[in-house]
This record gives C-alpha cells, sequence and structure tokens, in this order.
C-alpha cells in the first residue's frame, strides 16, 4: 500500500464514518448536487497470490446512474467490478483489503453474508450465461432461493415483469417453458439481465455485457442499460469508448491496476486532466 | 522507375521458388499422411481380430450348452422295491434305469450290470423326481409315472460330438454298449432335442447336466446392488465435496494422489483387506453378497470420485458464477445446477465402475466366495455365488461337460456387462447437455 494513496483516503473519509449520519447527509445532498453515492470505495488493494492486481482504489459510484469502467485489458476493471459483489471471494487465492460501503455498510464486513449482498448487488457476465433450464425456470430461480414468492401467481407476476423490464417479455411469452440456451446471444444476456433483475437488486454489474453480442443486439442492450438506470445503480465495464460514452453518465479510467481519473464521462472524453487518459482515448494505446 | 520490371521478376521467381520448394515436400507429407492413416486402419484391424477371435472361442466353445438333450421315461412304482418308512433310502435310479432298459427290450443279468450302466446315462435328477412324487402322492405307489429330465452330461457330450465312437474305448467315459443304447434311444425318437432352460432356471450343481447360472446371476446382482447403493452415494459426495468446496491446500492434494493411486492398485490387495477388515474384525459372513459388495464398493469408489470430479470439472464455471450472481450459496449453486449437469457423467462413469466390479473375481477368491453354492441365495448375508466366480469355479472342475458351461457362463457375464454399458451410453446420449 503506497503511503500516497492511504493518506489521500484518510483525507476524504472522515466525515463519513459515521454510516447513518453519511446516508443522510449524502441523501440530503442529492437534491441539490446530482445523484448520491450509492457504493464509496476507499484503499482497495487486490491481490493474487503474490501479484497485486488493484493498486489503492478509490471511487465514489452514484445511484441511479450508468457508470462506465474503461481501460486496457488486465488494468483491473473487471477486478474491481468483481470486488463489489465478492464475487472473488470464490477464487481462493484471491485476497481484497480496503473498504468497499454500499448505503455506508462495508460489504466485505463480517456480519455481511455473501448471498445477501449478490441478491442486492445483481451481476450480468461476458459471455451470455443462462442456466440450461427453461426461460421460465431461469427467471424464477433467483426468486425461489431467496423465496419472494409465496406462491405460483407471485412468482409468475415476478417472472413477467422481470422479462417485460428487460424488454424481452414480447419475445419469450409463448415459448416461457423452453430452454433459455436455444435463445439469440443478445435474446439470452437480456434473459440474463432479467435473472438478475427478478431478485430487486439495487445494484447491477455488467462485465462486458456486449462484447460477445452483434452490432444490433449491442443496441439494444445498449437501451435497455439507458431505461434500467432509472431504477438501478449500473456499472458496467467496458472495451468500446463509444458505449462508455452512449450508456454512461461517468467513466472511471483503469490503467495497470490503478484508477488513474474518473468523473462525468463528457468532461474524461472532452477534457480529460491525465496524460494517460488523453492517450487511451484517442486510440494511442490499449 | 527503370528498376521496378526487375524487382517485379525477382518477386515473382521467389514466388515460383516457394511453390517448387512447397511441391516438392507435398509428395512426402501425403506419404506420411497416407503412412498414419494405414498405421491406425492396422492398428484397428488387429483390435477387431482379437476381439474376433475371443468372443468366437467363446460363442463356438459355449453356444452346445444351450442345447440340451432330454428323455421321458414311464417308470413302474413296483410297491416290493419301495420301502415305505424309509422313501429316502430307495434306490429310484436303479427304477428308472430299468425302465429304459425295458424301452430298449434288453433284458438285464442277474448282477445288474446293464442297469448300472444305463443308470449312468441319466441325470439323477429322475431318482429325486420320483422321490418328490412319492412324498407328495403316496397312493402313486403300484401305479406307473412319467418322469422326463436331462441325460447325463456324458450322454449328452456324445450326442454333440464330444466324446467320438471313433475313440479308443478305454479312453471314453462311455462303453460300446452305451453308445449303442444311446443311438437306438435317439433312432426311436425316445431322445429329445431342445433348448436349455435349465441353464437360467438352476444353480450350480456337482451334476453338470443339472448346473445353472441362475444363482449366480441372483449373486452377482444383490453384491452389484451393495456396491451401487456404498460407491456411488460416497464417491460423489466425497467428488463434490473435494472439487466444489475443499480448500486447495496440501491436504488436499495428498488425499487426491491418494485416491488416484487407490484407483491403480491391484484389486487382489481389496480382496486382503476385505479379508483382513471386514471377515475377521467386523465379523461381516463369509463368502456373502453383502461382504463382496463391501469390497467391491471399496474398489469402484476411487473410479467413481474421479469420474464425478472430470465431470464436475466440465460444467463451465459461467454457470456457478451465474448462480452465485443471483445470490444462490456454494450449496444451492452445486446442488441445483453444477450437480445436476455433470450427472450423466457421474452416471456413466458410476455404470462403468459397477461393470468393472461385476467381473472382478480376484477380491472374491480373498473372500471365500469361491465356495459351491448350490442354490440362489436368499439374503444378503447369505452364502452365494457370483458370475465370474462361477467361471472360475466351472473351470477348475474336472468334467468335460462344466468346460462348455464355462463359456456359457462367460456369455451370460458378457452379456451383463454389455447391458450396463448400453445403459452407460443411453444415458450418457439421453441426458448430456452441450454450451
Amino acid at each position: 500500500m503506497t503511503p500516497n494513496g492511504s493518506s489521500f483516503s484518510r483525507s476524504v473519509m472522515p466525515m463519513n464514518r459515521d454510516d447513518s449520519a453519511s446516508h443522510e447527509a449524502a441523501t440530503a445532498s442529492a437534491a441539490t448536487s446530482g445523484p448520491s453515492v450509492k457504493i464509496r470505495a476507499r484503499d482497495i488493494n487486490v491481490f493474487y497470490g503474490e501479484k497485486q492486481a488493484l493498486f489503492d482504489v478509490a471511487i465514489d459510484i452514484p445511484e441511479k446512474s450508468v457508470t462506465s469502467f474503461i481501460g486496457p485489458s488486465g488494468c483491473g476493471k473487471s477486478t474491481f467490478l468483481r470486488c463489489m459483489n465478492r464475487m472473488n471471494d470464490t477464487i481462493p487465492i484471491c485476497r481484497v483489503t480496503g473498504a468497499i460501503e454500499m448505503d455506508g455498510e462495508d460489504v466485505n464486513d463480517r456480519s455481511i453474508d455473501p448471498v445477501v449482498l449478490r441478491a442486492r448487488v445483481g451481476m450480468v457476465f461476458q459471455k451470455p450465461n443462462p442456466f440450461p433450464k427453461s426461460i421460465y425456470e431461469n427467471v424464477a430461480y433467483g426468486p425461489r432461493i431467496h423465496g419472494l414468492a409465496t406462491g405460483k401467481d407471485e412468482l409468475d407476476a415476478i417472472v413477467e415483469s422481470s422479462l417485460r423490464r428487460a424488454g424481452l417479455w414480447d419475445e419469450v411469452s409463448d415459448r416461457l417453458l423452453q430452454p433459455g440456451t436455444g435463445l439469440s446471444g443478445g435474446q439470452q444476456q437480456r434473459l440474463v439481465i432479467a435473472r438478475a433483475i427478478a431478485v430487486g437488486p439495487e445494484v447491477i454489474l455488467m462485465d462486458e455485457p456486449c462484447s460477445a453480442l452483434d452490432p444490433i443486439a449491442t443496441a439494444k442492450i445498449e437501451e435497455l442499460i439507458d431505461e434500467l438506470r432509472e431504477q438501478f445503480c449500473i456499472v458496467i465495464v467496458t472495451h468500446s469508448m463509444a458505449q462508455a460514452a452512449r450508456v454512461s453518465q461517468r467513466t472511471a479510467f483503469f490503467h495497470m491496476g490503478r484508477l488513474v481519473e474518473s468523473g462525468a464521462t463528457d468532461e474524461i472524453f472532452t477534457n480529460p486532466r491525465d496524460s494517460r487518459t488523453q492517450d487511451y482515448i484517442t486510440g494511442r494505446f490499449g | 522507375m527503370t528498376d521496378l520490371p526487375i524487382t517485379t521478376t525477382t518477386a515473382s521467381d521467389r514466388a515460383r521458388d516457394i511453390r517448387a520448394a512447397v511441391e516438392s515436400r507435398l509428395k512426402t507429407r501425403h506419404a506420411s499422411e497416407r503412412r498414419f492413416k494405414l498405421y491406425g486402419q492396422l492398428a484397428i484391424a488387429i483390435a477387431l481380430s482379437f476381439l474376433v477371435v475371443l468372443l468366437g472361442r467363446i460363442v463356438t466353445q459355449g453356444a452346445s450348452t444351450f442345447v440340451v438333450h432330454s428323455i421321458s421315461v414311464q417308470v413302474p412304482l413296483d410297491p416290493a422295491r419301495i420301502d415305505q418308512t424309509a422313501l429316502e433310502g430307495v434306490n429310484y435310479d436303479i427304477m428308472v434305469a430299468d425302465a429304459v432298459l425295458a424301452k430298449l427290450g434288453e433284458k438285464d443279468d442277474d448282477y445288474g450290470t446293464k442297469s448300472e450302466a444305463i443308470k449312468d446315462l441319466m441325470s439323477p435328477d429322475f431318482g429325486f423326481q420320483l422321490l418328490n412324487m412319492i412324498k407328495a402322492d403316496s397312493s402313486l405307489i403300484g401305479k406307473t409315472v412319467t418322469v422326463s429330465g436331462p441325460l447325463r452330461a456324458n450322454a449328452d457330450l456324445y450326442f454333440k460330438g464330444e466324446i467320438k465312437r471313433s475313440s479308443p474305448e478305454e479312453e471314453r467315459t462311455l462303453s460300446n454298449q452305451q453308445l449303442d443304447w444311446l443311438d437306438a434311444l435317439k433312432s426311436s425318437g425316445a431322445v429329445k432335442t431342445g433348448f436349455n432352460f435349465g441353464f437360467f432356471t438352476k444353480s450350480d450343481s456337482t451334476e453338470p447336466e443339472q448346473a445353472g447360472v441362475l444363482g449366480a446371476v441372483v449373486g452377482s446382482a444383490m453384491m452389484l446392488l451393495v456396491t451401487a447403493f456404498l460407491a456411488v452415494p460416497i464417491g460423489v459426495m466425497a467428488a463434490v465435496y473435494l472439487e466444489e468446496f475443499a480448500p486447495k491446500n496440501s491436504w488436499t492434494d495428498v488425499i487426491e494422489v491418494n485416491i488416484n493411486n487407490l484407483a491403480a492398485v491391484p484389486s487382489i490387495v481389496y480382496g486382503l483387506l476385505g479379508l483382513g477388515l471386514f471377515i475377521n474384525t467386523l465379523g461381516v459372513p463369509r463368502s456373502s453378497p453383502l461382504l463382496g459388495g463391501l469390497v467391491l464398493a471399496l474398489m469402484a469408489l476411487p473410479t467413481v470420485i474421479i469420474a464425478t470430479r472430470s465431470s464436475l470439472k466440465a460444467v463451465p464455471p459461467s454457470i456457478r458464477e451465474a448462480a452465485l450472481g443471483v445470490g444462490a450459496s456454494r450449496t444451492q449453486a452445486v446442488f441445483h445446477h453444477v450437480l445436476p449437469l455433470a450427472m450423466p457423467g457421474v452416471m456413466t462413469g458410476s455404470i462403468l465402475a459397477l461393470a468393472h466390479a461385476l467381473g472382478e473375481t480376484a477380491p472374491l477368491l480373498m473372500i471365500g466366495m469361491v465356495s459351491f453354492v448350490p442354490g440362489v441365495p436368499h439374503g444378503f448375508d447369505q452364502a452365494a455365488t457370483v458370475l465370474p466366480v462361477q467361471v472360475f469355479i466351472w473351470e477348475n472342475a474336472s468334467e468335460r461337460a462344466f468346460h462348455e458351461r464355462t463359456a456359457a457362463a462367460i456369455m451370460v457375464l458378457l452379456v451383463f456387462m454389455i447391458l450396463m454399458n448400453a445403459v452407460a451410453i443411453i444415458v450418457r446420449r439421453r441426458f448430456e447437455r452441450r454450451w
């Protein structure tokens, strides 16, 4: 941990130590100065065994907006994304230090069950990964294991509303019992988004959700992301700067495990402060 | 501008050179391709010919078992020859022999040599049939009853051409006179040729013509049941734990290496373990299906674990991530998604491990399953015999007629195995999913 990074976080953090107070302060400030902060990360260092993948990452991710992470391959943006719902827990050699607070609560706290956390923080992966089960079962699985529906009717309603919000209902309503793996790539990705929505998350993490899709399917997903932004805090990792510019309100640029710069998307793309950001977005490397 | 044509010529020259070089090597490349194809075909041809020889020998040797020569005889139950106070002690065999002799129109001498010679041609089963009839209904005494059954194994072998008249009389088990009688019975139509149902409805016997595989088949099935109920759940659970939950450290490495080694341990060692642990320490009844099943379960366990682990590994990690991503716990991710997807592989591996256990002989010899068991086992703790051991026992028998039964028992065992492998293939085809 570099002294530079820790001193930075200390200078920012003290006023937010009191969870409820900071939350209220954030909510209050939201009314005046843009959206409130949903996720606040400080001092995030991630190690894969001996190798350090992230260095002192600190970022605020606002509520009900799209934040995109850009950067060259291997820069740590997916690693950071996976810290937010503790998916890195599944990798035995992976170690995370630092604090990620969601609504003022440290997600790495012992009292937080990753199972509960992942219901609050949904995730969409690079490759569409529907369960090899029916479309209905794919969406109903989450609500079922979390006990969100008391009866068949309620579950049906959750499935339908999730598929509607994912913009997939009209395409699949007549074949809900057919396998989800039989859909096209773009439909599968929307099915996976419906599956994430079905458990009622607050945050949706998307790890390069369009990298395996054609331009038309990509456009549909982007459109969907734009709609979902009204209800969820969305974080998207993308390799396409054009996509970042299109869908996100805020952008963070990662390079070699460090968060180089973050800010409003149009500012990052038109007036980057760091020369590395400038080089990357103008296509000089990466 | 002037040197432009020169560069183009040299460029086309180079292209021609490259093509010439490629073409000159093309011939050897094609030749080596053909050569390797030929090697492959040759290897398959050799393997197939071995298989044909093996199966051909077993079938030609064993096929005659499925044909049996039997005879019906009217036996007068002479009250003078039946001591009603000691029914068990009556010499029914001689009464049957006399009836056959009468059928042949021959008269015995005072010493009864002919009826003794006839007795050697008839299965002792006729005598037991008479005894049982009289026991059931003593009013039959004084009447004439019909009994039918197989000829004795030697006579059967003569009709099958195994015993030849051309060989010297003192070298065969049947005398010339006995052969004459058999020919006479055959030409009179008294000897009937039919399918040997008895081979499938009877158990082991000291008389080859009475011996069947039913006891061994039932014994094998019971033993496999024990093996399956032990090896599959324990093996699958162990594999799930090792693959999905166990921390990856030196301990689990040691366990993994040991499991892989166990799969390669000679099977007789498992027999020794069974002898020492199950019989001597735990007092499991000797030569019972329970004991055999326990030993074979130990043997099948590593195979089941390895098969399960590899099919769990084959489930794409994206499925685990998908389940964890919607908030499933690790246990839920495994039991709702990963294990069901791995199930076809688990089933296939388990069935193949069981098929392997079915054919195992050596460890069963160690735990005393090699004994002569004349009936069908009635419980898991009763003495039983199993198919491969039955093959072993019959192969060691001195009567020639057992040798064709050895091959026939092998055929039954092979059919058993082919069925199990077919089930494994069907399960794999039917339930395998693709991503």
